[in-house]
């Protein structure tokens, strides 16, 4: 019995591509139905997300089987091959280091992810529920898994923020600590705060407040994100009020200074205030990061953290393999099959 | 002989401080694991020592400097092991590790276990409480210390935004500042205890012994008193002077407490 992967993935193929094979969650028992009553095929699991749509196999004839794999998937999405097709092949050793890969986020777009850890544990679950598994992708996806704890506990792949958003949470936690107490205040209704108050919004914030030039704006983005908007000439006499202030306003100058923050902060000693300033040109004084207390991070600082989260996942990628490696070895040992050969069937193989 | 458990517990807390900064630097800290099986497996040894060496001399050991840097390691990894799981303080024992190593390494070379100079009178449990029970308040302090310089050391990389390997493991730094308002206060309450028990059993003192006693106790509620006006920042510099005083006033009480039973 031998494991087989067919798919494409973001790495192989753009979106347009991805989206005409993908699998609906709807269809995707019926579509396991019948991959199964493909030839050759004896058990399948099939993830669809949307960065990668893979078919696995469990086979005892690998040729047919991927032949197999590979009209299921153009058949069913009902697009004509083209070459070079979009798809990736893998058997053997490469499709366990495959799946191995992806459960740990190192095939991901942003490394270390752990997103796709559930999505995966997700495609199997409605896999087994469907029956289509059976001794030898129960073992291998169940393998998979704690291959991907593995990885997780024993390595520093995940830790780290790699956005500006998920660095502006994790700040805020370091912070704070839980943020269900924090009160947030918008300055200047644009995408990048918007996305930073969303990233807070998800970790729970207590309050948040929207301020802008244009009132009708602020009181749009308010109410579609479940918050309060207040006039922007209010704001001063709200500061005192707030632990998390975004600041992403257009004005040319200086909207928070040195001298509106410091009496505020000495009205509250023992209370932190957050500052993010991801306006260019710089909305916050950069000399309110020396008020005790207040902590100020401009767009470069974020970018640089983020930056350096991205290198520590990626020193930590080979730390990873030697995990996957030993697993590898392991499943194959259970597996008890020698090294397969290629399959015959012809696909062009784009490696990921 | 007796030393022997002693120094292997010390040797502990050298290995968890060790692998702790390995681990850092190889950017794979898991808290909670071998660190505090080593702070675990210290405290077990630290307490043989003491009830052997209770056993030894009948009494509470705390009857000369050498036993009672010893009791205040004991205390310092008790209070360890019991903030450090409930408020979750990753790293707390890499910052405890190293002083508790440092206080006993100095206990062990410096010739301070000659003789007994303290001398417990026969039946005198409420003398032996106020001596355990005032050098136990110092561990609090100790770690009202540590959780001042864990709080000094990620307000900095905050402040400097440059976040070190061990940013993401430390704990939030108002987690910190909570913590270390809490200890202080635990350790002040023992404190006061321990001096009320001396009051009551009236403990005669030089006084010397008294003023430190009396001023460390001062300060000590002072600094609980400002803390709100002085901000967590100063609340965690004075902590880690004041402890650093009381272990003057630890050593300069114990000198003068020759005789004073």
């Amino acid at each position: 019995m031998q494991i087989l992967c067919l798919g494409l993935s973001h790495r192989s193929a753009p979106v347009d591509v991805r989206e005409q094979f993908a699998v609906p969650e709807a269809e995707l028992t019926t579509a396991l139905a019948a991959l199964k009553e493909m030839p050759g095929i004896a058990e399948t699991v099939i993830v669809s997300t949307c960065n990668r749509v893979e078919f696995y196999a469990a086979a005892s004839d690998p040729e047919r089987a991927m032949c197999s794999l590979l009209q299921f998937a153009t058949e069913r999405s009902g697009v004509v091959p083209t070459v070079p097709e979009p798809f990736f092949a893998h058997d053997g050793t490469a499709s366990i280091q495959h799946l191995f890969r992806v459960v740990s986020g190192l095939e991901s777009m942003v490394i270390g992810e752990t997103e796709i850890l559930g999505q995966v544990k997700k495609a199997y679950a409605a896999a087994a529920a469907a029956g289509s598994t059976s001794r030898n992708l129960n073992k291998f996806f169940q393998r998979a898994f704690n291959v991907a704890k593995e990885v997780r506990t024993q390595t520093s792949i995940t830790r780290g923020p790699v956005s500006v958003g998920s660095v502006t949470v994790d700040l805020a936690e370091k912070i704070f600590g839980k943020l269900s107490s924090c009160h947030v205040m918008i300055l200047g209704a644009g995408e990048t705060s918007e996305l930073t108050a969303r990233a807070l919004l998800s970790r729970g914030v207590k309050t948040l407040f929207v301020a802008n030039r244009t009132h009708e704006r602020a009181v749009a983005l308010a109410a579609e994100m479940g918050g309060e908007a207040i006039h922007f000439e209010e704001c001063d006499s709200r500061y005192h009020e707030m632990d998390i202030l975004i600041s992403s306003t257009a004005a040319p100058h200086y909207v928070v200074t040195h001298e509106k923050i410091a009496p505020v902060m000495s009205r509250r000693p023992s209370r932190p205030l957050f500052l993010i300033d991801l306006a260019v040109p710089r909305d916050i004084e950069p000399s309110v990061n020396d008020v005790e207390g207040a902590y100020l991070y401009d767009i470069d600082s974020l970018r640089a953290i983020a930056q350096q989260g991205m290198e520590v996942r990626k020193q930590e990628v080979l730390h990873c393999e030697q995990i996957i490696a030993r697993h590898i070895d392991e499943f194959h040992q259970w597996l008890g099959a020698s090294r397969p050969e290629a399959p015959a069937c012809q696909i062009p193989v784009i490696d990921p | 002989m007796d030393r022997l458990p002693l120094i292997i517990s010390t040797l502990c807390f050298l290995f968890g401080f060790a692998a702790t900064v390995a681990s850092l630097k190889a950017g794979h800290f898991r808290p909670r694991r071998f660190n505090l099986a080593m702070m675990g497996a210290g405290f077990l040894l630290q307490t043989v020592f003491l009830v052997t060496r209770g056993k030894a001399i009948g009494h509470c050991p705390l009857t000369n400097l050498f036993e009672a840097l010893i009791f205040l390691s004991w205390a310092i990894t008790l209070f360890y092991l019991l903030i450090g799981p409930v408020y979750r303080l990753s790293l707390l024992g890499m910052f405890t590790e190293p002083l508790v190593f440092l206080i006993q390494v100095v206990a062990l070379l410096a010739p301070v276990d000659a003789g007994h100079p303290v001398v417990f009178p026969p039946h005198s449990p409420w003398l032996e409480f106020h001596a355990a029970v005032s050098v136990i308040a110092y561990g609090a302090f100790a770690m009202a210390g540590v959780a001042g310089i864990m709080y000094l050391a990620q307000e900095r990389q905050l402040k400097t935004r440059r976040l070190g390997v061990i940013f993401f493991q430390m704990p939030p730094i108002t987690d910190l500042a909570t913590t270390n308002v809490r200890l202080l206060w635990v350790g002040w309450l023992l404190l006061t205890l321990g001096q009320v028990s001396a009051a009551a059993i009236r403990v005669r003192v030089g006084l010397g012994v008294l003023v430190w006693g009396g001023a460390m106790w001062l300060s000590y509620l002072l600094l609980l008193l400002a803390c709100r006006r002085l901000g967590p920042r100063r609340v965690g510099i004075f902590s880690v002077a004041l402890f650093a005083l009381s272990v003057i006033a630890l050593c300069v009480l114990n000198h003068f407490s020759k005789g004073v039973m």
